[in-house]
């Protein structure tokens, strides 16, 4: 019965007091993630000491997911070095996912993509615009906000053909050459992004 | 149970993605035309500091250099 006290106590403490996040005065206000038994038993142990916090007490409530699919997409793009797109709303995005080009629209199902070198291309409209990205992820979140980071994003026209022919040519070459795993993965990775570059290039 | 889902190749020769996402960046820099390129590079300067040590004190005071790009 006593076991049980506590537990009925917190829950009375519980539903009086604001459902503030920040409002935190009491630790028995822990959200329901909090392990009963173990608040129980360190109460036993050391009473005058709140029990420690887990991660989990400290995260904010994910943001609601409407409950119609929004018309626009919104969309944050970000380098290391720079915000490309920060909220911008559009219609649709094709990102350059290890498992294939992939259309995103409003509405999309909740997914993390890894990139691979490849074309990025943003449509508002009418207006198109491509980037081509050397590699990073792209999160798409249930509330139809997607946010997609790479280390490197440059618009196609800034890509110089016959460097990239150049280099083709020189990592497939050392590819053949190559001896070691280490160097074998170098040099393919080599011909993968040049291949790349070449086919957003031409394509 | 399966052993394992397929690994890509970089992960299969022991590189982490890190490294195969700097390489990546690193060769798609090394491919842009004139102005950009020298803009990312003077952006991607790494400032290094490297001194020998001997008998607990550094040889030199140090030697002062500087990497534009990932030995690839």
């Amino acid at each position: 019965m006593l076991r049980q006290a506590s537990r009925l106590l917190s829950r009375s403490v519980t539903a009086a007091s604001s459902k503030s996040v920040t409002a935190r005065a009491f630790s028995t206000e822990l959200p329901s993630t909090v392990d009963s038994t173990f608040v129980e038993s360190w109460k036993k142990v050391a009473p005058n000491m709140d029990p420690p916090q887990t991660p989990s007490s400290f995260m904010k409530p994910r943001p609601s997911t409407a409950s119609s699919i929004p018309t626009k997409l919104t969309v944050n793009f970000v380098l290391p070095y720079a915000s490309e797109l920060s909220g911008k709303e559009v219609d649709m995005v094709i990102i350059p996912a290890t498992t294939g080009q992939m259309g995103v629209l409003p509405g999309h199902v909740p997914t993390i993509a890894e990139l691979k070198p490849g074309i990025m291309s943003v449509h508002e409209g009418t207006d198109i615009k491509k980037y081509f990205v050397s590699s990073g992820f792209a999160f798409l979140h249930a509330n139809s906000v997607a946010d997609i980071i790479a280390v490197e994003a440059v618009p196609l026209e800034n890509i110089d053909a016959s460097q990239v022919q150049k280099g083709l040519a020189d990592f497939t070459q050392k590819l053949a050459s190559a001896s070691t795993d280490l160097e074998k993965a170098e040099a393919q990775i080599g011909v993968e992004v040049h291949s790349a570059m070449n086919a957003a290039l031409s394509g | 149970m399966a052993s394992s889902a397929a690994v890509p190749f970089w992960r299969a020769a022991g590189m982490t993605y890190i490294t195969y996402s700097n390489i990546c960046a690193n060769l798609v820099r090394k491919c842009l035309k004139e102005p950009f390129k020298a803009e990312s590079m003077n952006r991607e300067k790494v400032h290094f500091s490297l001194s020998k040590w001997a008998d607990g004190k550094p040889q030199k005071p140090g030697f002062f250099f500087f990497f534009t790009l990932l030995p690839v």
